[in-house]
């Protein structure tokens, strides 16, 4: 299969792999941290972790939107759509995230409500367009890299005079949350989680540029390298964040020059700014309150806010009380390290939001990686 | 066949519960539209039953429901589809088809002009198949109970005397072959799908396969097994082969063809080609000895032209079906849980 030759040669690869079995030193081990569910999902998909020695190991970091919605938010979705009968507007993934009591967005359409799927935030636009007489509420959610799209549409709606078009706004801030992961408890006393260097972000950074990394390279003494989403972006991160190890750096290294500079993306930075604000505080799965980690829709723009628009009740929503997201997301634990997975929690019927997308780490392992593991067990305690 | 399309339902020109009703509104939709388009010499006896001459060897029998949306797409129809969908499950068993039925559900309301359309696009089909359409059943249903057009057909075959194709002659060691480039009918689909544009016109690849199989049978009529991938995709079918018959199955990547537009169409969505539809592939085991004289002959027929061999079968306990990856990594290939949905970043 052949779509972006260049950054998929195998004999590349086998260099790559070449030159971090001879630069990471036997004697320790290097664990690092992929942000993203993109990087997480080409480590799969392209047996990454197979061309790997046994002392690179990468842990899972919360960098998939869908994983670290809250359940709150999730169950706030479902009851904007149900009782005040909108139309619920939202990406492919997040229909099946499930809510309090298992009650996913899904369920809630086969119960009644109008959610559609959409692919952008102008088709959510075009359905607002084409029914006049409903309200339709687009659920946002994502990084940085789907923040310009919906202040977009919100610039568009206001140009329009859509007056039954609002966004259910859930946008999050990578920076903050990988922070809050080093700032952590578990990561800074009881050193449960060892990481040694971070891959970041490579489409949110092509936004915000690779600067707003280097404050906590240099504040938590971690190397962070800015790697593209192919397979080869990642193992010559992985490269380049054994040698800053080696050396005892931590600097922000942009593999992804081809996209990402220092700077980011000026005129979406902008746009951005002018449509929405930072959230003193918002929640997020597996990580708790994080403080400045999200943003709200301005004031200017309170019309096209759902949460201005709709009321929603004062409720208690509850995760699977043997799910362990949180600490997945943290990198505290791996998949298999969950009592459900596998046998209660499958991607058919998913206890947690990790089993959802195909950036989730729970669902990566789940479809690439667990009969491998499994397999592969006996042959290692051998070689042990 | 070339028919004209017929004056039919001019007066209102859409499906109405008289047309279920049994009367002569039914009669005349059926003598107007399906005999006039589907005509042959079984079909055109005008019974319930069709009559038809016993011959010797096995029959096979296969059915199955279309229900799909869009109902028109680049490449086909839900017409030219129900042919050879079922023509194909026929196929797969080794068997020569010897003729198809028919059944309709039609929801009020709908165009009969699209309907003759896909009426006349059935014909088509069956006619390039060189396989009639010998009897068939039309039920109207009340408008919302119902999705325009649902088509179910049933094929009916004959596998000559020698031919034993069957999972469970998949062994270790067999090699695995593809007839050409997965994913097009999927993307085709999706591709018309409210919202969603490509630039490039990525065309299904819905087609009858009986002549290619014949073809293939006549080379080496010890072909162990043949599936087409269809739902699910190429990962589904060898999943379904390798849990069916106890065995593992080692692919390689690179050797898979993907079409540039339809890689391109599923990287964008974040789809992966190996769970996507196909409805004109097959996928083949037979022993290493006969795997390259087979595969010319594959790729001498109009349908195989891009055939590859794609992997071989192994004796891995655990029935994974695993692929050497582009970048010489190895991974498991799994079943698709539900839909396959497209990736948010
Ligand atoms: S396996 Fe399921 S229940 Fe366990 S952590 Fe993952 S998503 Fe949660």
């Amino acid at each position: 299969m052949k779509y972006a030759d260049e950054f998929r040669d195998r004999d590349l690869a086998k260099s790559i792999a070449l030159g971090i079995r001879q630069e990471a030193h036997p004697g320790r081990t290097y664990n690092l941290m992929e942000f993203c569910g993109g990087h997480t999902h080409a480590i799969f998909r392209y047996g990454v972790k197979d061309l790997m020695p046994e002392n690179v190991r990468f842990v899972h970091g919360p960098g998939c939107p869908v994983c670290v919605l809250p359940v709150r938010r999730l169950d706030d979705a479902v009851e904007i759509a149900e009782r005040h009968g909108v139309i619920l507007c939202t990406y492919g993934d997040m229909m099946r995230v499930p809510g309090t009591k298992q009650r996913s967005l899904i369920r809630a359409k086969a119960d009644g409500a109008d959610i559609r799927m959409v692919y952008s935030t102008m088709d959510a636009l075009k359905i607002a367009r084409d029914n006049p007489g409903r309200q339709v509420v687009f659920f946002a959610i994502g990084f940085e890299t789907t923040t310009p799209p919906t202040a977009v549409a919100i610039k568009q709606a206001r140009k329009e005079g859509l007056s039954n078009f609002s966004v259910f706004c859930n946008h999050v801030l990578t920076p903050s949350a990988i922070g809050h992961i080093l700032a952590s408890p578990e990561v800074r006393d009881l050193g449960t989680v060892r990481i040694d260097g971070f891959l970041g972000p490579s489409h949110v950074s092509s936004v915000i540029g690779s600067e707003p990394y280097e404050f906590f390279a240099e504040e938590f003494g971690k190397p962070v390298v800015i790697a593209g989403f192919e397979p080869l972006d990642v193992m010559q991160s992985t490269l380049m964040l054994i040698r800053q190890i080696n050396e005892g750096r931590h600097h922000v290294e942009n593999e992804y020059t081809r996209v990402v500079t220092r700077e980011g993306n000026l005129k979406a930075q902008d746009l951005v700014s002018k449509v929405f604000e930072l959230r003193q505080s918002f929640e997020w799965r597996g990580l708790g309150k994080v403080p400045y980690s999200a943003l709200k829709i301005r004031k200017d723009f309170a019309e096209f806010d759902a949460e201005k628009r709709f009321e929603v009740s004062e409720k208690v929503s509850r995760e699977v009380k043997s799910c362990e997201c949180p600490a997945i997301l943290r990198g505290v634990k791996k998949p298999t390290d969950c009592k459900l997975f596998g046998t209660v929690c499958t991607p058919d019927n998913p206890m947690g939001s990790c089993m959802v997308s195909s950036e989730g780490a729970c669902a990566a392992y789940w479809t690439y990686g667990r009969y491998r593991d499994k397999a592969r067990s006996p042959r290692r305690e051998v070689a042990a | 066949m070339n028919v004209a399309p017929s004056d039919l339902g001019r007066r209102t020109g859409t499906v109405d519960m008289v047309h279920g009703g049994g009367g002569r509104a039914m009669t005349e939709l059926i003598r107007d539209l399906f005999q006039r388009h589907l005509s042959n010499p079984i079909l055109d006896q005008g019974h319930d039953a069709a009559l038809l001459e016993a011959s010797s060897g096995r029959l096979v029998v296969s059915t199955d429901g279309h229900v799909i949306s869009p109902l028109f797409f680049p490449g086909g129809d839900i017409g030219s589809l129900s042919v050879h969908g079922t023509l194909n499950d026929v196929a797969m068993a080794g068997a020569r088809p010897l003729c198809l039925t028919a059944g309709f559900i039609l929801e009020e309301g709908f165009p009969l002009a699209d309907l003759e359309r896909i009426v006349m696009s059935m014909a088509a089909a069956a006619s390039e198949a060189g396989v009639p359409v010998a009897t068939g059943d039309t039920k109207v249903v009340e408008k919302g109970k119902g999705d325009g057009v649902f088509i179910t057909t049933t094929g009916l075959g004959v596998v000559p005397d020698g031919v034993e194709i069957s999972v469970t002659r998949a062994k270790p060691g067999q090699a695995i072959l593809l007839s050409g480039s997965i994913g097009d009918h999927g993307v085709a689909i999706l591709s018309k799908r409210e919202n969603l544009e490509f630039e490039t016109e990525i065309v299904s690849d819905s087609n009858a396969l009986h002549t290619l199989v014949a073809d293939m049978i006549e080379a080496v009529p010890d072909i162990a097994v043949l599936r087409d991938p269809t739902r699910g995709g190429l990962a589904a079918t060898l999943n379904e082969l390798a849990r069916a018959a106890g065995v593992g199955m080692h692919l390689d990547e690179s050797a898979i063809p993907v079409k540039g537009d339809v890689a391109a169409a599923c990287e964008l969505l974040g789809l992966d080609p190996l769970h996507v539809a196909n409805e004109g592939k097959l996928v083949c085991l037979c022993e290493q000895a006969d795997a390259d004289r087979l595969l010319s002959v594959m790729r001498a027929h109009p349908l195989g032209r891009d055939a590859a061999i794609i992997g071989r079968v192994t004796d891995d306990e655990a029935r994974l079906v695993e692929m050497e990856t582009e970048i010489g990594g190895l991974r498991v290939v799994d079943w698709l849980s539900g839909e396959q949905l497209p990736r948010i970043c």
